[in-house]
């Protein structure tokens, strides 16, 4: 078997989670690596949305930034910005949003705006774009970050995508449409939403990852569940595409 | 009655129609971005602006550096794909950049609200984020006819809308095609526009997602080829990503970036 990184795994994983979805909505990053990998491997007839106007992109190459010349040029069609929240995103015709975060709490709301005091902040990052939108209302989100105490705190900073709120019933209550996050996957293995409570659990370990690991990188008391269980590692044909994706 | 865009050079456009202290948008999602307008007003040292972007990438770093911004009213502060915008993000976390911030949904609809002639427009965002207790042009509403809660978010107030075109005919009908973003709004959303092309021709012909800009809604079309660079400009140029990676560097360090804005 092939020796791969961490990353690669996190992207593997990622790309086979819309093995079965018709159209998945693409932050940029690791989430566009994933998706793009997925139209390459999983799902050829995969419709990938991004926020500048391009439905149905295949573009030849990762891009490198959501409005890139080659996902214009290889879309089904192009939607205007207001089209695109508000007749594709908005009523949720989307079924996938794939994400990622600079920080996430144990119910997967994302903050990707400060760290520190809104108007007073350690850290200014670059805020909302498409994201809150595209949390509340695709039928259901997956996050993709790595793993580490900085990233996954006990609570977020700033709110700028709601995942599970504060638990079992937030969303419903803030009536968003979507299912919400699903599935936060990493470097380290796949936490999923506890079905009563909502609360992230680690159900998957990635190859070759403890729980411990795991636990050390999650910034509260990461819970396990019963049945814990290890990812399938990345298959030879996996890791040539996303070596392919890479390097193209 | 307006009849025709009036075509003019650059400089005149920006001297005759930004005015200190104006609310100017810039618009241009990853495409067609009005670098070479936004530099422009640096030149003339145009000040106390409210500037609006989606996404304020470089050229907006670039104004805020120059100290040209008072305010800033965005939904997406970055380098796409490389990292932080430094000018900006320093200017904020040193108290010197007010901002008004919203997502890329509210931001839409804000310019659709302005284009249709609105007071505000209806969405259904933001709930449950942090947004509206630090934005004030965040309000909830009741659906007159379902009682559903919904969003509001009030119609950008433009002075002066900028956009970068592929073309423009002679009489100042405006071309532009692919990825398009809200540049439409832009225009039809603002009291005045500005409009660089790259080329001026005799006649438009068709092109794939063309939007035409009709030459009695646009002030002024300002043929500035490359003006959209390091964006890309469709059939036109590629995206310098290069550019862009070298503009962290730059942006990073106040020296550097003093030195750039003295070279401009």
């Amino acid at each position: 078997m092939t020796a791969y990184e961490a990353d690669e795994m996190m992207t593997v994983e990622a790309a086979r989670r819309l093995r079965d979805t018709t159209a998945c909505f693409v932050g940029i990053g690791l989430p566009s690596t994933g998706a793009n990998l997925a139209r390459r491997t999983h799902n050829p007839d995969l419709v990938l949305v991004y926020e500048a106007g391009a439905i149905g992109a295949k573009p030849p190459s990762l891009p490198l930034s959501i409005g890139d010349g080659m996902l214009g040029e290889t879309a089904d069609t192009i939607a205007s910005v207001p089209e695109i929240f508000n007749y594709w995103v908005q009523p949720g015709r989307i079924e996938i949003g794939f994400l990622g975060a600079a920080q996430l709490d144990r119910y997967a709301n994302i903050n990707t705006t400060v760290v520190g005091d809104y108007a007073n902040p350690k850290v200014r990052l670059p805020g909302a774009g498409g994201a809150p939108e595209i949390a509340a209302s695709c039928g259901e989100v997956v996050i993709i970050v790595r793993q580490s105490p900085r990233a996954f705190v006990e609570q977020v900073d700033f709110i700028t995508s709601v995942g599970h709120g504060d638990g079992a019933g937030a969303r419903e209550r803030l009536g968003l449409r979507g299912k919400g996050p699903t599935k936060v996957i990493t470097d380290l293995g796949i936490l999923e939403p506890d079905p009563e409570t909502r609360e992230l659990t680690l159900t998957h370990l990635h190859p070759g990852v403890t729980a411990e690991q795991a636990r050390e990188a999650t910034g509260w008391d990461l819970k396990l569940a019963d049945d814990l269980q290890t990812t399938e590692p990345p298959t030879e044909e996996e890791l040539k595409a996303l070596r392919e994706l890479l390097a193209a | 009655m307006r009849t025709h865009a009036e075509i003019t050079p650059l400089a005149d456009a920006v001297a005759d129609l930004v005015r200190d202290g104006d609310t100017v948008a810039l618009e241009g999602f990853t495409h067609l971005i009005p670098v070479a307008a936004g530099q422009e007003l640096i030149r003339q040292r145009k000040r106390d602006l409210t500037l609006v972007r989606m996404t304020p990438d470089i050229v907006y770093d670039q104004l805020i550096g120059a100290g040209c911004a008072r305010k800033l009213i965005f939904s997406w502060g970055g380098n796409p794909g490389v990292g932080s915008l430094h000018r900006f993000r320093a200017a904020v976390q040193a108290g010197e950049l007010e901002i008004e911030e919203h997502s890329h949904a509210g931001m839409a609809n804000r310019y659709v609200a302005s284009a249709s002639g609105l007071p505000f427009a209806v969405m259904r965002g933001y709930n449950g984020t942090s947004l509206p207790e630090h934005t004030s042009t965040i309000k909830s509403i009741t659906c007159p006819f379902t009682g559903e809660q919904l969003t509001a978010v009030p119609a950008l107030d433009l002075d002066v809308g900028i956009i970068h075109a592929q073309r423009a005919d002679r009489d100042g009908n405006v071309q532009l095609w692919g990825q398009t973003g809200v540049q439409k709004e832009t225009v039809l959303g603002a009291k005045r526009s500005i409009v660089t092309v790259e080329e001026i021709v005799d006649e438009l012909d068709d092109k794939p997602y063309s939007v035409v800009l009709p030459r009695w809604v646009v002030t002024r079309v300002c043929e500035v080829p490359g003006g959209a660079k390091p964006s890309y400009a469709q059939g036109y140029y590629d995206r310098d990503n290069v550019a862009y990676k070298a503009w962290d560097e730059i942006s990073r360090d106040k020296a550097q970036f003093d030195a750039w804005l003295e070279a401009l």
